[in-house]
């Protein structure tokens, strides 16, 4: 038995470019939250999940598509569905108190109920004796109780968690993990349904029913995963552990197919308008140096050499994409191996290693070749960012555009294929002698 | 839940305490400042003829009153006009596009030019009656004291954090309601500091606003800055010093009674702490927080201010009309109406300054801004040459600039044309050429800025930062080219720019100084505007005003902000 929450059917999100057209974040988002449950929507960095999440709190309007709550449609902050931040987003000229008084005072409650119900929720979330605290006076860990404590006690139906442990470190997630599951379980918590954004795959599995796996660039649901393992979940579990497996293969999976257009040439094909991941040389040659050592002799598991690295989450994705992209790798199924190139690399000594370097980035980074050409076609090997720039915007985010261009600087930069000044904003082919 | 039981008692929470009695002292001192200060409000202006400005010593605390009473009800004004304007500014886009460069002209605008033409229309809102010389007295402040305030208060809204204000939202809290809890507390710190600012700098206007002169007659206004202005023409320099006795004190007491205190709540206000800071306190704060009297007072007030942010409704949310596509018509109306407006104004002053000013007026308009230009630059590099050395000396010295710091701000408080007899005196002495000994007046206010920003700047180079350079071994010109100086820059700039920017406004009434009968006047575009302020030639001053203006827009775009800019971009440390 069970009465949908929410509902969202063929939802689409675009935001405006800077060219005037639409960058579209979200397509064809279908998504039912059913009474006792946990969802999460997992996905890496710009697949558009915190987008969801705000088009849910009625913080966005949506571009196409519904959202129904409770049988209305939700066109701005609905009663009843409450959010905890990233960032706590705590007032700090607020006690811990009146913090959490904030809701219920909006909601034009009588003096004394408000003071009540406040009491019983800091009570209910392990605040007690920290009411006249200022927030700036408690740890992340605290502060992120008054963020769950402030929710609760507006006694939402649904509440919206938007990577609520990720600013926290990983001992005091945990505490604040599984205190909050022990909550639900016990169903001492005032709501009914929870949706948890997060880029943790961890974090779903020990907490979700129903995870939900996002695509990047635009976020599309690539997958729906049903978690029945019973709670309190046990990471040493082999389940568990497949589990794990399986959603890492699922995510680097989506990276072997061509995310924009471009005929097939290789593992990936790239354009000039693939965005970039936010990697330094440095962390590059690291993995691929883990990767050749023992254990591992050239292969391994993700989720295991991620935890060698102490890359938490899908810290690692974006590693493996560029060495993915610059086929010093391969990663199939949940798997990472090294290519030839890659041992090759591993080998070298630093002018070799930067030779080689250089040969893959022009090779299978369209924008590192074409800023190359441009800079040999010019007369005096220059040519500002820019140039680059706009072209870049045209396909992607402002956000995205800087990233991708900062990680085909630093590479550039490494690999000695061109140089960059940043105060005159330019890129050239002399480096400074 | 708030209320801090005072230490003193005990624990025994007694009916009536010492923190009672000085606060009600406080309070009620403050109600008869009111009551004497506004008396004579109300009185026909031939009462001002009945009992002219006289400089009789028991006088000048009367003045001193009413002089600070115009300054307050000018600030209330501001803040007024800030909470409105700037909210409008920053919530709505459309007029964001207009409102944000119209305050950025108004600030450049030399409102000293300006008082006369004022003084006219407000006069007649109140005809016979002193109200109406008070009401121009107090726009003239209004203006020294609005335009900062406001460009604080918009850009500190511009930069409220992303996920406060979608909690707020989240939370459902009324935008009014939003407004006092979110907005307000989060652009507090920054507005108090310019207001503090503003209030310092209407000093300035004070002087040049109580005494105005509308065609033939002259009014005056009760007050210090009548008191100076009839001291200067009498040849007095005692009442002159009385008189900048008679300021020191009441900027010491608004200082201790109302920024002190304001300082002090606000800093809970205060987004980032930064460690090891000693938050600023303040006796007056602590005796009004300490009284369970004033608590008991206040209490109903607190709730009820609370009860009028209760929402109406509570079902869900109004549909919002998303993005701004549908307002395509809307957006291209009001577009229409702006420029209309814009074409109207610019026919108003075509029409105003043709009829009696030629090519060659703003040809001499212009060579008369060049010569005030030369004048501000070489003062400006004078200013930063003796300023940043020792501003850095003062800074990487935490216990000189803990002394030093409050010291400044002070002098930047006092108002330089104070000075002026003083110093006009001494040229006509010594028999010194106006054009070059009338300028240091200029700067003679603003230089501070430039003193304390780069004092704050020296001291917050990490200690890292200067243990490296010592570790390296780095000292002297070196020391001072790659870490001292690239530290300060974006402090410095700031300063500079504030600096700047008041010595234009400044130069209206440094290039003309007058000690009783003796007259000196220097070459130059504020002495300009001063000279057709006296004649009464209004089309000349809207000229003196726009070239003026015009300066000053056009050295901030092109000189100052891209330096600024550029130090953001490249020195800002952390």
């Amino acid at each position: 038995m069970s009465s949908a929450l929410l509902d969202i059917h063929a939802l689409r999100q675009t935001f405006p470019r800077a060219d005037g057209g639409d960058l579209l974040v979200l397509d064809g988002i279908e998504l039912t939250l059913n009474q006792g449950q946990i969802v999460g929507l997992l996905g890496r960095t710009g697949s558009g999940k915190s987008t969801l999440l705000r088009s849910i709190a009625g913080l966005m309007p949506a571009s196409a598509g519904t959202i129904t709550y409770l049988g209305q449609p939700v066109i701005g902050p609905a009663p009843g569905i409450a959010m905890v931040f990233q960032g706590f987003a705590l007032f700090p000229w607020l006690t811990v108190l009146e913090n959490v008084q904030l809701g219920l005072e909006a909601l034009g409650l009588p003096e004394a109920e408000i003071r009540k119900r406040a009491l019983a929720a800091i009570d209910l979330i392990g605040l007690d004796g920290y009411e006249s605290a200022y927030p700036r006076e408690l740890s992340g860990g605290m502060r992120q109780r008054v963020g769950f404590a402030r929710a609760l006690v507006v006694h939402p139906n649904i509440l919206l968690m938007d990577e609520p442990f990720s600013a926290l470190d990983v001992l005091t997630a945990e505490t604040l993990r599984t205190d909050f599951l022990e909550l639900w379980a016990d169903g001492k918590l005032p709501i009914k349904g929870v949706i948890l954004v997060t880029h943790n795959i961890e974090e779903a599995v020990l907490m979700c029913d129903r995870i939900l796996l996002f695509s990047s660039n635009p976020g599309r649901i690539i997958c729906e995963i049903t978690v029945d393992l019973t709670q309190p979940r046990n990471r040493l579990d082999p389940r568990f552990h497949d589990l794990v497996e399986k959603i890492y293969a699922a995510m680097t999976a989506r990276i072997a197919m061509p995310t924009r257009i471009g005929t097939a040439t290789g593992p990936i094909a790239t354009s000039i308008s693939t965005i970039l991941p936010r990697v330094s040389a440095n962390l590059l040659s690291g993995l691929l140096e883990t990767l050749a050592a023992e254990p591992f002799s050239g292969k391994a598991d993700l989720p295991v050499i991620a935890d060698e690295l102490h890359l938490e989450g899908d810290d690692l994705f974006p590693v493996s994409d560029a060495l993915q992209l610059l086929h010093f790798v391969e990663v199939e199924g949940g798997d990472i191996k090294l290519t030839d190139t890659g041992k090759q690399f591993v080998e070298a000594e630093t002018d070799g290693r930067k030779k080689i370097f250089q040969r893959q980035l022009l090779a299978y980074v369209p924008l590192a070749a074409h800023i190359r050409r441009v800079l040999q076609e010019r007369a005096n090997h220059e040519a500002s960012k820019h140039r680059f720039f706009d072209e870049l915007e045209d396909h992607m985010s402002t956000e995205d555009a800087e990233q991708t261009l900062r990680s085909v600087t630093a590479w550039g930069r490494y690999a000695e294929a061109f140089a960059y000044d940043d105060d005159s904003q330019t890129f050239s082919l002399e480096n400074p002698t | 839940m708030r209320m801090i039981v005072p230490i003193s008692a005990g624990g025994l929470r007694r009916v009536f305490s010492r923190w009672d009695a000085i606060a009600i002292v406080l309070v009620l001192g403050l109600l008869a400042f009111l009551a004497e200060a506004s008396r004579h409000v109300l009185e026909p202006l031939a009462e001002l003829q009945r009992q002219p400005v006289t400089l009789d010593l028991g006088n000048l605390p009367e003045y001193a009153a009413r002089t600070t009473l115009r300054m307050l009800v000018a600030m209330a004004l501001s803040l007024l006009f800030t909470f409105t304007y700037a909210t409008l500014a920053a919530k709505n886009r459309r007029a964001e596009r207009l409102l944000v460069p119209l305050l950025d002209i108004l600030q450049s605008v030399p409102i000293l030019g300006f008082i006369s033409i004022t003084v006219v229309f407000f006069m007649s809102l109140a005809p016979g009656r002193v109200l109406g010389a008070e009401f121009a007295a107090i726009f003239a402040i209004f203006t020294s004291q609005a335009w900062n305030m406001a460009f604080s208060f918009y850009q500190s809204l511009r930069t409220v954090p992303t996920e406060l204000t979608e909690a707020s939202r989240n939370f459902r809290l009324s935008p009014w309601m939003s407004f006092w809890r979110l907005d307000v507390p989060f652009a507090m710190p920054q507005l108090i500091w310019n207001m503090m600012m503003s209030m310092s700098g209407s000093w300035f206007f004070v002087v040049a606003s109580e005494s105005i002169s509308v065609g033939k007659t002259t009014i005056t206004l009760p007050g210090v800055g009548s008191y100076i202005a009839l001291a200067i023409e009498r040849h007095n320099l005692h009442a002159v010093l009385w008189a900048i006795i008679t300021m020191l004190i009441v900027i010491l007491i608004y200082d201790q009674v109302l920024f002190r205190p304001l300082v002090a709540y606000a800093d809970r206000f205060r987004f980032e702490q930064e460690p090891g800071v000693l938050p600023p306190r303040s006796w007056v704060l602590d005796v009004l927080r300490r009284s369970p009297l004033v608590d008991r007072v206040t209490r109903p007030f607190g709730s009820l201010w609370r009860r009028s942010m209760v929402p109406h409704h509570n079902g869900m949310a109004v549909a919002k009309p998303p993005a701004e596509k549908q307002h395509g018509w809307i957006t291209f109306q009001w577009i229409a109406i702006v420029v209309a407006l814009a074409a109207l104004g610019l026919l108003q002053v075509v029409r105003f300054v043709t009829h009696d000013i030629s090519l060659a007026d703003v040809a001499n308009a212009f060579m008369l801004g060049l010569a005030t230009l030369i004048r501000i630059v070489v003062l400006i590099a004078i200013a930063s040459a003796t300023w940043v050395p020792i501003g850095v000396w003062v800074g990487t010295r935490p216990r000189v600039a803990e002394l030093v710091q409050p010291v400044a701000q002070f002098l930047a408080a006092f108002p330089a044309n104070l000075l002026f007899p003083i110093a006009v005196s001494g040229i006509v002495a010594l028999k010194l050429d106006p054009n070059i000994w009338l300028s240091p007046l200029m700067i003679l206010g603003t230089q501070w800025y430039i003193l304390f920003n780069v004092v704050a700047g020296a001291a917050a180079i990490p200690a890292e930062l200067r243990a490296a350079g010592a570790n390296f071994r780095v000292r002297g010109w070196l020391w001072w080219r790659r870490i001292a100086l690239p530290a300060v820059l974006p402090y410095y700039v700031t300063g500079a720019i504030t600096a700047s920017g008041g010595s234009w406004n400044a130069s209206i009434v440094a290039e003309v100084a007058s000690w009783g009968n003796e007259r000196l006047e220097a070459f130059g575009l504020g002495a300009y505007i001063a000279r057709e302020t006296e004649a009464g030639d209004f089309s000349h001053i809207v000229l003196g005003i726009a070239v003026m203006s015009l300066f000053v827009v056009l050295i901030n775009r092109l000189f100052w902000r891209p330096l600024y800019l550029l130090a953001e971009r490249k020195f800002r440390l952390g």
